[in-house]
């Protein structure tokens, strides 16, 4: 049986399941018997969950033809490309 | 000022190597696919738009002054990652009036080790929080975090770059930044969970 410190140190190959098949159960009988490891491991998925779903917000005004203009004025006064 | 349409078809590595060529119009296209993703990674690691906009235009003016530099050993986009990257450590290294911390290699203090916060959630945090409160949540908690673990997480579970493509563009070992994305992702959970817990529920109530 694993410890807990070993279960969390493996935390995020278990939820992105990069670990081979054998690891990956090992890892399955330690949540499903271990309460305290369940739930750092549910509430660590919601916690990616809730900041994959974060809506990206809009870009200030202003900011890409700012950035072109930048870009325009160095391609000027460099000529192109390195 | 005339933009460039993107192409249905947007083809990097053609564009990289016209713009190398000395076609501005390629760069230009380059930059339109790719400046809004900048920006976002620029002010997520910030959490400053001005800050962010400064790494923007730094990071497309080095990337094309460098433009030769780059060998297509990697995506263009993890180039300008890292570009980008450097740059906006670079600016919270000038915020920060103490400056003989480095931002980049978080001392370890083995705390993170312990486990706090063992409890379950209350609902569904999207559902219990306005979508203003909860950016404002999850900015800050995003905020709190040591620049060497903010970055690493905002790589790998925000831009969903690979564990490679981060590894290079933070110049990090593999295992360097899996160690890292962990803590990030367990001091995040804390935090999250000391804001979302349900009510009445403490710590270690399931032994």
């Amino acid at each position: 049986m694993l410890t807990c410190k070993q279960f969390l140190r493996e935390l995020s190959g278990y939820l992105e399941k990069t670990l081979d098949p054998a690891e990956l159960a090992e890892l399955q009988k330690h949540v499903n018997e271990c309460p305290n490891c369940f739930v750092v491991c549910d509430t660590t998925e919601k916690t990616l969950k809730v900041f994959k779903g974060m809506e990206a917000k809009p870009i200030p005004k202003g900011i890409h033809s700012r950035l072109m203009a930048a870009i325009e004025k160095k391609i000027r006064d460099k000529g192109c490309c390195g | 000022m005339s933009t460039v349409p993107a192409t249905p078809t947007f083809d990097e590595s053609a564009l990289v190597t016209r713009a190398q060529a000395g076609d501005a119009a390629a760069f230009s296209e380059l930059v339109e696919h790719y400046d809004r993703r900048v920006f976002r990674m620029a002010k997520q690691i910030t959490q400053n738009d001005d800050d962010a906009e400064d790494v923007l235009q730094e990071t497309f003016l080095k990337a094309y002054t460098h433009l030769s530099d780059f060998q297509g050993n990697s995506k263009f986009y993890t180039w300008l990652v890292r570009i980008a990257v450097n740059e906006a450590l670079m600016k919270l290294r000038k915020r920060r009036s103490d400056r003989t911390v480095p931002l980049d290699e978080p001392i370890d203090t083995g705390e993170d080790e312990m486990v706090r916060e063992i409890a379950v959630w209350d609902e569904n945090p999207e559902e219990t929080y306005s979508r203003d409160e909860l950016a404002k949540i999850l900015d800050q908690a995003i905020e709190s975090l040591k620049p060497a673990y903010r970055t690493v997480f905002i790589l790998r579970d925000i831009e969903e770059l690979s564990r490679e493509e981060t590894a290079e563009a933070l110049n990090l070992s593999i295992s360097a930044g899996k160690s890292r994305l962990l803590r990030a992702r367990r001091q995040l959970r804390e935090k999250l969970t000391r804001q979302f817990k349900r009510k009445g529920d403490d710590a270690f109530a399931y032994l």
